[in-house]
């Protein structure tokens, strides 16, 4: 109680001293009617009331006194205190709140990203036993080795698996493009999901590999497109044009099993004949199936992988030309295993680094300024000491002034986090795939975000704490300023700044050479040439072609868009390179008959092309000829090769033409035809790869990109184009887009490397130039007096600003070099992420030295004019 | 050695005080001081409000305003039960401060 009453009195001080006032009035009233009955006249009873009483004013201080030692309300007037002073010197208040903003905001973003997309698993209860399962470091299974690995294994109580997909659904009027999971009967049981309307699918509603027309919607599906209908349940609706019903709708959090794809719906993965692509659920060697299993609470991830490795052992024994080396791995689950998992949680962890070096830099810097701070107020301090207050006393205010500043920064930088990851959490990266950061801060991270700031706050108001006790107040009060004999050794002060500047050096030199390597990966070759294209993406099968109706329809589709205005030439392919799509195969030698993986010449890039796609591409044919309309379905097997795949192969471009190559356990056998330039196939950063085409009519597939080559800016001509395809068939759901936008997907990694090594360099680089402005104008004002005297001695402008600038400026020389050799080091991982990124390019280095001068330019600009504007006659006469 | 300023022997005086007498204001409790003790203890009046004020934050005496039997408005205090306890430890401490002081004039 007694508590609740002192922090009550804090607010009602007033009400207290009225209650006291009221209290001495009674007794003085009371004693004086004792005297009258006493005897006494009523001049006199009162006079002689007042003096027993004593002095009241003494009496109401000692009262109060009470209540200050309790400490409670000390700390209230502490805090005042600390505002009020704070308010009087704006300038370091604003440095302060802004420094720890700054980096307590850039440490809640980059903490909330880590949050989400590495530490905390799938948001599913007892996400820590499930796993994906990897084979051969590459996250994709086939169906056979899937249906095999489920039922021999002991160590998971059950395994799923899952596709991801797209589809055209038509709920009645215009069909819509859809994302969704094609996910095996018991994927939301392993998961451990229940449905908020409705039901799941389950392993017991499959029946071998015959199609289930159920989906299951998702609950933002369910939202935005039935409106939040509790009906739907049961409704049939058209998926690629078949039937299927609604069996239930999934909870609102609940997005499956990756991190960063928000589907549609679920599909079981026995449809994916019927209404996907052309994944084949009875091959074995077709990997397009994503693994995730629950392990049984006793068995461990090591005891799993032996026994999923056993199974792998014998497999390959069985099917030794589908499965030779097949070897499984137990990654974390969420980010396509590792393919995602490995670059995402290295960029977000080395992040994470670069914000706690951010943080440093900031402590450093409020460090200085508070020490700077304390030694301004020495005198004031001194005064204080001398007079009686004790140290303690006022290192407790000095604290509270931190603590202050600490909760203000703290919540500036919290509240500005928050705007920021919310934007983050609607982004939409990618144009045509619907992907999501998830990094909705939560308590957690705002715990560690206070947590911080007030740790920050406080390890900065201790900076000063040897200055304050060293302090002997005769000296200061005798000469003015505090007497504190540098020691040429660097102190802790110095070492800070040395930390923050090669911070903001490995910012620098890391976010040029992201910036570099975007650059010239867009100048870079990509076998192609993205200018002046435009890109139609269709899947025939959305608006229900199947059989011979498919190719028909594509050639109509060339034939159309070459008559198009503008549109110069027309051609197709399977999948576009650098787009999300790819698919790799292994070859064989001609005259081979060991079909086992191990003994493949190459395993290359594949892709089914139309005539006419290499020129609407742009991509050089080298040797040979290119593709025909001759090549039909009857006529032999041929292929065009690339550079790298003729040289692999058969030595030389030249000898390439002509030659044969086995392909699908031999039972394909192509000829050679033609040889084309070597390109980027499936990401910027990866080695030079073999690559074949094959005629379109001889490997035909439903999925196409149709490229269209334009004489000038492609978007002149892109509704044209549109009109046209959407003249052959409206009910066909086709995206439109140049190969620039396109290209999005590909640079996005880069693209967000660069830009958050960019941002967090600025930052870095802000608080240089604070650290380094504030060092410098500190040393500056300290030696005032002795510059004003080298000045009337004679000094000139040189030897002044050597004497005021030299220790900020050999400090910044230091943090420089050594953050431009660590910068070095650390760009090697950015060389996963960014195209050629390295360090030993004469742009980033020059750039990062020049960067650091200006940053020192900028921070001791205003010391250096301070210095140099000294007047000695005016310094020696007044009192510094 | 148990706590013994002349601040504890305020405490100790007034917590004796609202024990014998029950509800008493700030000038009630000087004047039964006075009285109890023979007129020998003096103290100066005012003093008084600080040591009540503390003891009330501290719990041992709760208060209220009540009106004299002269119709007056005064603050009148009471012993808490925590307050009856803080007595007995005081009184058991001043025991040992009256037993040591005369040990100490006894020794010659």
């Amino acid at each position: 109680m007694g508590l609740f009453r002192r922090i009550g009195n804090l607010f009602h001080r007033s009400r207290l001293a009225s209650d006291m006032d009221a209290e001495l009035e009674a007794h003085i009233a009371l004693r004086t009617e004792d005297n009258i009955a006493g005897g006494m006249t009523p001049r006199e009873a009162r006079r002689d009331a007042l003096v027993r009483f004593g002095n009241p004013a003494v009496m109401k201080e000692r009262t109060a006194g009470a209540d200050m030692a309790l400490g409670i309300d000390g700390l209230w007037r502490d805090v005042r205190y600390a505002v009020r002073q704070l308010r009087r010197s704006p300038g370091f208040a604003l440095t302060a709140i802004v420094t720890l903003t700054v980096a307590i905001g850039a440490n809640a973003v980059v903490f909330s990203i880590l949050n989400a997309l590495v530490l905390k698993p799938l948001d599913l209860p007892g996400a820590r036993r499930l796993y994906m399962i990897e084979q051969r470091g590459f996250p994709m299974n086939s169906y056979p080795d899937y249906l095999d690995l489920r039922q021999r294994n002991h160590s998971f109580e059950d395994i799923a698996v899952y596709i991801i997909g797209e589809a055209a659904m038509n709920t009645g009027s215009n069909p819509s493009h859809v994302w969704m999971y094609q996910a095996s009967g018991n994927y939301f049981d392993v998961l451990g999901v229940q449905p908020y309307l409705g039901r799941f699918f389950h392993s017991s509603d499959e029946h071998g590999l015959d199609a289930v027309p159920y989906i299951v919607l998702s609950y933002d599906y369910w939202r935005t497109r039935f409106h939040s209908d509790a009906a739907v349940v049961g409704r049939t609706v058209e998926l690629n044009r078949h039937s299927y019903s609604i069996l239930g709708v999934a909870p609102p959090k609940f997005h499956g099993s990756e991190l960063m794809f928000v589907p549609d719906f679920w599909v079981p993965v026995v449809d994916t004949p019927l209404i996907a692509m052309d994944d084949d659920l009875k091959s074995r060697g077709d990997r397009s199936l994503e693994m995730i299993g629950r392990l049984k609470p006793q068995v461990t991830a090591a005891q799993a992988t032996g026994e999923l490795n056993a199974i792998a052992a014998a497999l390959q024994k069985t099917y030794p030309k589908d499965d030779d080396g097949l070897q499984f791995a137990l990654v974390q689950p969420g980010l396509m295993g590792n393919m995602l998992g490995g670059p995402i949680r290295a960029f977000v962890s080395g992040l994470m680094l670069l914000a706690g070096l951010i943080l440093l830099a900031a402590c450093a810097n409020l460090g200085s300024l508070f020490s700077a701070r304390a030694a301004d107020r020495a005198r004031e301090i001194a005064m204080r000491v001398a007079l009686g207050s004790t140290r303690a006393r006022i290192l407790r205010q000095i604290l509270t002034e931190a603590l202050v500043i600490a909760l203000f920064g703290g919540t500036a930088g919290i509240a500005a986090s928050s705007v920021l990851l919310r934007g983050l959490s609607v982004w939409q990266p990618m144009p045509n795939f619907p992907i999501r950061v998830q990094v909705n801060p939560d308590v957690g991270t705002y715990t560690v975000a206070v947590l911080l700031a007030l740790m920050s706050g406080l390890l900065c108001g201790l900076a000063p704490i040897r200055q304050i006790f060293g302090t002997a107040p005769w000296e200061v009060v005798k000469t003015g300023a505090a007497v504190t004999r540098r020691k040429r050794l660097p102190g802790l002060r110095d070492v800070l700044l040395i930390v923050q500047v090669a911070v903001c050096a490995v910012l620098m030199t890391s976010s040029l050479v992201a910036v570099r390597g975007l650059e010239r990966s867009m100048h870079s070759n990509f076998g192609f040439q993205p200018d002046r294209a435009l890109l139609v993406d269709t899947e025939l099968r959305m608006a229900g072609y199947e059989g011979d109706r498919v190719a028909a329809m594509q050639r109509r589709m060339l034939d159309t868009a070459a008559t198009v205005p503008g549109v110069q030439s027309a051609g197709l392919i399977s999948n576009i390179p650098l787009g999300l799509g790819f698919s790799e195969t292994a070859i064989f030698a001609d005259g081979a008959t060991d079909f086992r993986a191990s003994n493949a010449v190459a395993e290359p890039v594949q892709y089914s092309v139309s005539p006419g796609y290499f020129q609407s591409a742009g991509t050089t044919l080298l040797a040979g000829r290119d593709i025909t309309w001759h090549d039909g379905n009857n006529a032999p097997a041929v292929a065009v090769v690339n550079r790298t795949f003729a040289q692999k192969l058969f030595g030389s471009v030249d000898k390439a033409i002509g030659k044969h190559f086995l392909h699908d356990s031999g039972k394909q056998r192509f000829e050679v035809v033609g040889v084309v330039e070597d390109g980027k196939y499936i990401t910027l950063t990866e080695e030079t790869k073999p690559a074949f085409f094959q005629p379109l009519a001889q490997s035909p597939t439903s999925s196409t990109w149709l490229v269209a080559r334009t004489a000038g800016d492609p978007q002149n001509n892109a509704a044209a184009l549109r009109a046209a395809i959407h003249g052959l068939d409206d009910g066909l759901l086709f995206t439109l887009t140049t190969w620039h936008e396109s290209l999005n997907s590909a640079l996005f990694a880069a693209r967000a490397a660069a830009v958050s090594l960019g941002v967090l360099g600025l930052l870095g680089s802000v608080l240089a130039i604070t650290g380094i402005f504030g060092m410098a104008s500190y040393s500056v004002s300290k030696r005032f007096k002795e510059m004003g005297i080298r000045i009337a001695l004679g000094a000139d402008r040189i030897q002044v600003l050597r004497s005021a600038l030299g220790g900020a400026l050999r400090l910044l020389a230091i943090g420089s070099v050594a953050g431009l050799l660590l910068g070095m080091a650390a760009t090697r991982v950015l060389a996963f992420i960014v195209y050629q990124a390295t360090p030993l390019d004469p742009v980033v280095l020059a750039g990062t030295v020049m960067v650091m001068l200006l940053v020192g330019l900028v921070a001791t600009w205003a010391p250096a004019q301070r210095a140099l504007h000294i007047h000695p006659s005016r310094l020696l006469r007044e009192d510094w | 050695m148990a706590r013994n300023d002349l601040q504890g022997s305020l405490d100790l005086l007034v917590l004796k005080t609202l024990a014998q007498r029950g509800k008493l204001h700030g000038y009630g409790v000087v004047q039964h001081i006075q009285i109890a003790s023979d007129e020998l203890l003096q103290v100066e009046e005012g003093s008084i409000y600080p040591a009540l004020h503390r003891m009330e934050q501290s719990g041992w005496i709760g208060s209220e305003w009540a009106m004299t039997e002269t119709n007056r408005k005064a603050k009148y205090y009471r012993l808490t039960v925590a307050g009856r306890k803080q007595l007995k430890e005081a009184e058991e401490s001043f025991e040992l401060l009256v037993k040591g002081v005369r040990a100490m004039l006894r020794y010659a």
